[in-house]
């Protein structure tokens, strides 16, 4: 298992998830509308299946927020 | 600038900051900001930044106001319901004070006309409730190398950040539009009225920091918040070797109107 954190907020995974995995882990309902940050990087979208997270990782799931003025 | 009594008086609260004084009441005087959208967010952003005696601004928004608009965009009120949303946006700011000079745009923001119209102002803000515009002021301003503050909200959350010249970009953060389909329409997701005012609130303040040089803007940074958890959360980001407008191998090197999903209520209405 390994310990990291998403928006803040510690996880428990299984080692070596993929990026792709723990976005449906955290049950993210539109997975396009999700920008994400490992360690302060961001990744790229391609590379979410193939990308794995490791015990200490600090990740951040930022969203498209689209309202405003309609 | 000499301030007049009246002026002093009226901006005596700015004045007395030892920040700000007058030197930096003059800087907000002489600012001049476009503010695009004239709805959730563009309607707090108006009403401070009037308020706060910025000296030009521009207002670009090509609708009229809604009934549903006034759940949120304070600067509308009952009798403005059909009127274009720019001209009582306008009557509003005049009435708070008489020293801010108003430039009304009744049209969309588009690749075709939104470095002309940029060009001639200090700050960006963005209002707006769709993505193809919030991409098109990041690119225009990219190109215009312009500063200007994203802002969106959507159900209970908010998000904001700002770009100055050299700072993350909102391309760093969301490379390119989600596909129209995967983006909740207004009527599907709603908003609470309310958190447009926290969120325009924070960017007229970044915007007002800008203006006068005071404090640490919102750069590589971005700043969330629930509003029912009231947790505000910042996230730093920093400028992104693949961004697709700043990054080392650009693709986007003009401006593109994207095809957008409109947040439309009457349609939303029309397909039940």
């Amino acid at each position: 298992m390994s310990k990291i954190s998403v928006n803040g907020k510690a996880q428990e995974v299984e080692s070596s998830i993929s990026i792709a995995e723990l976005i449906k882990l955290n049950n993210v309902a539109q997975p396009s509308m999700v920008s994400i940050q490992l360690n302060g990087q961001f990744v790229n979208r391609d590379d979410f299946d193939s990308t794995t997270v490791s015990d200490g990782d600090e990740l951040d799931f930022l969203y498209f927020m689209g309202g405003g003025s309609l | 600038m000499d301030f007049t009594e009246e002026q002093i008086q009226r901006y005596s609260r700015h004045i007395l900051l030892q920040d700000v004084g007058v030197e930096g009441q003059e800087k907000i005087n002489n600012g001049k900001v476009l503010i695009v959208g004239a709805g959730g967010l563009g309607a707090p952003i108006a009403l401070y930044l009037a308020a706060a005696g910025v000296g030009t601004i521009g207002i670009i928004d090509g609708d009229v106001v809604d009934l549903s608009n006034l759940q949120r965009q304070v600067i509308h009120f009952t009798p403005d319901v059909n009127k274009p949303k720019v001209i009582s946006a306008k009557e509003k700011i005049n009435l708070i004070n008489p020293d801010v000079k108003v430039v009304t745009y009744q049209k969309l923001l588009t690749a075709e006309n939104a470095l002309d119209i940029i060009n001639d102002y200090d700050f960006v803000v963005d209002g707006t409730d769709n993505f193809p515009v919030k991409f098109l002021i990041n690119d225009a301003c990219m190109i215009a190398k312009k500063p200007f503050s994203h802002g969106g909200i959507l159900r209970f959350d908010g998000q904001t950040l700002t770009y100055v010249p050299g700072s993350a970009c909102y391309r760093c953060l969301f490379h390119s539009p989600p596909p129209p389909n995967a983006v909740p329409t207004c009527s599907q997701a709603g908003v609470l009225g309310a958190i447009a005012g926290m969120l325009g609130t924070i960017q007229a303040a970044e915007v007002l920091k800008y203006l006068t040089g005071v404090g640490d803007l919102l750069t590589n940074r971005l700043l969330t918040f629930n509003a029912k958890t009231m947790e505000f959360r910042t996230v730093h980001t920093k400028h992104n070797d693949n961004c697709p407008v700043c990054g080392s191998h650009p693709t986007v090197t003009g401006l593109v109107d994207y095809e957008q999903a409109v947040c439309d209520i009457e349609s939303h209405r029309k397909q039940k």
